[in-house]
């Protein structure tokens, strides 16, 4: 199941690593995906507590050398707490990691091979630019001609040649980020740990950044793990996803995978809009018992009298709400079956005006069977 | 909402327009006059109490008095500064109050460094407003009734120092040099801590996390990111201990044994020869002002 295929079957999917525990066999499958062979980081049975809160719980996690992993989530899941985890900024309450092979569990973090990206940059600001990115190099000892020409060259491979004498309060947000990215990579780790390193850019800004990004990590090869909240961007950049709710790991995917295909509820819901069928609606509308998923934009709307062609499932029901989002219109529609379902249609011949007056008329939602899937509470 | 409301004005006016405050918004469009009586007080006070009792003392220094007549005489000479420059006595008090002042500054920086980081760093948040008030307890006490218990304390042979000391064989140091160091630190110390736990509790922990992710042990962290934010916190905090340390008279007197410092010098000039008590007074203004040029060199002051 790992490498992306035509999905043809609406059969359940729940071996699809959507508990935390997926089993090995699983995860070296996911791996195939990458096309990698060796493991970068390898988590078992992560489990970190403060307190009575639990904030990660029994998380398994092989992540391939080279990969581009996202930790997706909302805000208390855990995922952030993973990445400072491998970072070593907090030290596992059970379970084990390893980079690339070797233990670090319990080895604070200036004895582990990653760097980390933080959030709000963290740039040191008694130092310049070309001083902040040395840093690293400097603890280490490197000769000062070598550091002063790795940290010149790391500045270019982020567009800010000449920017090296510059204070970091000096320099744009957008600027203070490719700064962090430099400090980071110029010590060439075999992990680069992020963590919502776009959150602070504008839309504009965040966009270009993360097509920036991708392009770095092909150029320099390294694995990057990213934390994330923004599904969007999750798909965007992503080889994989590991989706995060409540301190584990509902699904880990490819991001068509993870968004076509969702395992549970959650991943349907925190992915993409939740648009479920259950209980009732199921039964009658497709004729199965259980909840399943159709994305908005597979679904096509038509009118009632339409007939359903082979391999087609289809619902009536009335419009309850049109929202206009520019290219596109998102039609809400109340089941005549019971329950409700968003049906995302591209505005190529409609405009704003047309739309106001569609709602409350009748329709028949119609939608490709190999489009459905069965997820799990 | 007027429908709802019986007394609604006649004149169609909601019940809820805004009254009218002509004074305040007078003040609204007269932002400078506003500002004119803000800092009337502040600089009223700043000026005539402060630069003008500074700028008495500057003249003053540069008057003598007869001899005979015991009065004032305002002619300008350098007479006092010479004394002070070429009398050995004069500047190796001098030298001794900057000594024990900056002695004071070491050790306060020393004992406050590690305090301040405990109390911005680890202690809980919640316990960190319990923390800052005990460091400012000392400050509720009378200045005499802490400098009189620290007299107790050094008394030789029955004070709780020589009693410590005691079964090392050895008895307290008595009054000096080491009791004048000590108590001096012992007053001045929340000035030194409360400086460095603002500047510290300003550092992002992402910061020190940072260092690490960098591969930075504790020690170098400290060295390399902390100490340079920290600078120009531990030189506010040195400007209070070293500069009280500078001007104290009566510690040294309760305390100091024979030992005399410019305060002493300046006190007891004072009732009969005011230019040349003046002139003495200077001094710790001029160090203070030399002190803060050097510390400006240093870079420390430009990310203020």
């Amino acid at each position: 199941m790992g490498a992306p295929r035509a999905p043809a079957t609406i059969e359940p999917r729940g071996q699809h690593g959507m508990s935390a525990s997926a089993d090995a066999a699983h995860v070296a499958d996911a791996e195939g995906a990458v096309g990698a062979s060796e493991t970068a980081v390898r988590l078992r049975g992560l489990r970190k507590t403060f307190g009575d809160v639990v904030a990660v719980d029994s998380v398994d996690l092989d992540i391939a050398d080279g990969e581009f992993l996202t930790l997706l989530g909302p805000s208390g899941s855990g995922k952030t707490t993973v990445l400072r985890m491998i970072a070593g900024f907090e030290l596992p309450t059970a379970g084990s990691i390893e980079l690339g092979g070797r233990d670090v569990s319990q080895r604070p973090p200036f004895e582990r091979d990653v760097n980390t990206v933080f959030q709000d940059y963290a740039l040191f600001p008694h130092l310049t630019v070309l001083q902040n990115v040395e840093y690293g190099l400097r603890v280490k000892k490197v000769a000062k001609a070598e550091r002063r020409q790795r940290a010149t060259e790391a500045l270019a491979s982020v567009r800010l040649d000449g920017y090296g004498d510059r204070k970091p309060s000096q320099m744009s947000g957008g600027q203070r980020q490719r700064v962090a990215l430099a400090r980071a990579l110029v010590n060439r780790p075999k992990v680069l740990l992020l963590d919502e390193p776009l959150g602070a850019l504008d839309l504009k800004l965040r966009e270009q950044m993360q097509v920036e990004l991708k392009a770095i990590q092909r150029e320099v090869g390294i694995t990057f793990v990213f934390v994330t909240h923004d599904q969007e961007e999750a798909l965007t950049m992503s080889d994989r996803i590991a989706v995060f709710n409540e301190g584990r790991i509902e699904q880990i995917g490819t991001p068509a995978e993870v968004y076509e295909r969702p395992a549970t509820e959650f991943v349907a819901g925190f992915v993409g809009t939740s648009n479920l069928l259950r209980g009732e609606a199921s039964l009658k509308v497709l004729g199965l018992e259980g909840v399943f998923s159709v994305r908005p934009e597979k679904i096509h709307l038509g009118d009632p009298s339409q007939p359903l062609a082979d391999g087609e499932h289809g619902a009536d029901g009335t419009v309850a709400e049109v929202v206009y989002v520019g290219d596109a219109t998102r039609f809400v529609v109340d089941l005549d079956a019971g329950g409700r379902l968003v049906a995302l249609q591209q505005n190529v011949h409609r405009t704003s005006s047309d739309v106001a007056g569609l709602r409350g008329s009748r329709v028949r939602l119609v939608w490709r069977r190999d489009h459905e899937y069965r997820v799990h509470g | 909402m007027s429908t709802v409301t019986p007394e609604a004005p006649s004149d169609g006016a909601p019940a809820e327009a805004p009254q009218r405050h002509p004074l305040a918004s007078w003040f609204y469009r007269h932002p400078r006059t506003r500002l004119s009586l803000l800092l009337l007080l502040p600089l009223g006070w700043l000026l005539v109490v402060y630069l003008g009792s500074l700028a008495m003392l500057f003249v003053t220094a540069f008057w003598q008095v007869d001899s005979f007549t015991g009065q004032i005489e305002r002619a300008f000479t350098f007479d006092n500064f010479v004394e002070i420059a070429t009398d050995p006595a004069y500047y190796q008090v001098a030298l001794r109050t900057i000594g024990i002042a900056a002695a004071v500054t070491v050790l306060a920086a020393l004992i406050g460094l590690p305090m301040a980081f405990y109390m911005a760093r680890v202690a809980r948040p919640s316990h960190r407003a319990l923390l800052v008030a005990l460091v400012l307890t000392p400050l509720w006490a009378s200045y005499l009734v802490k400098v009189y218990s620290w007299r107790t304390m050094f008394q030789p042979e029955t004070g709780v120092i020589a009693w410590l000391l005691n079964p090392f064989g050895l008895d307290s140091p008595g009054y000096g040099a080491l009791a004048t160091i000590t108590t001096l630190t012992y007053l001045w110390l929340p000035y030194m801590i409360l400086p460095l736990y603002a500047g510290l509790e300003r550092i992002p922990d992402s910061l020190l996390d940072a260092s690490a992710d960098l591969g930075a042990h504790t020690g170098r962290t400290f060295r390399s990111v902390v100490m340079p934010i920290l600078w120009p916190s531990l030189v506010a905090g040195s400007i209070f201990t070293f500069s009280l340390s500078l001007g104290d008279y009566i510690t040294v007197q309760i305390v100091g044994g024979k030992l005399q410092m410019l305060g002493n010098v300046v006190y007891q000039n004072f009732t009969l020869n005011l230019p040349f008590a003046a002139a003495v007074a200077t001094i710790p203004v001029l160090v203070m002002v030399v002190y803060l040029w050097a510390v400006r060199r240093t870079g420390a002051l430009d990310n203020l």
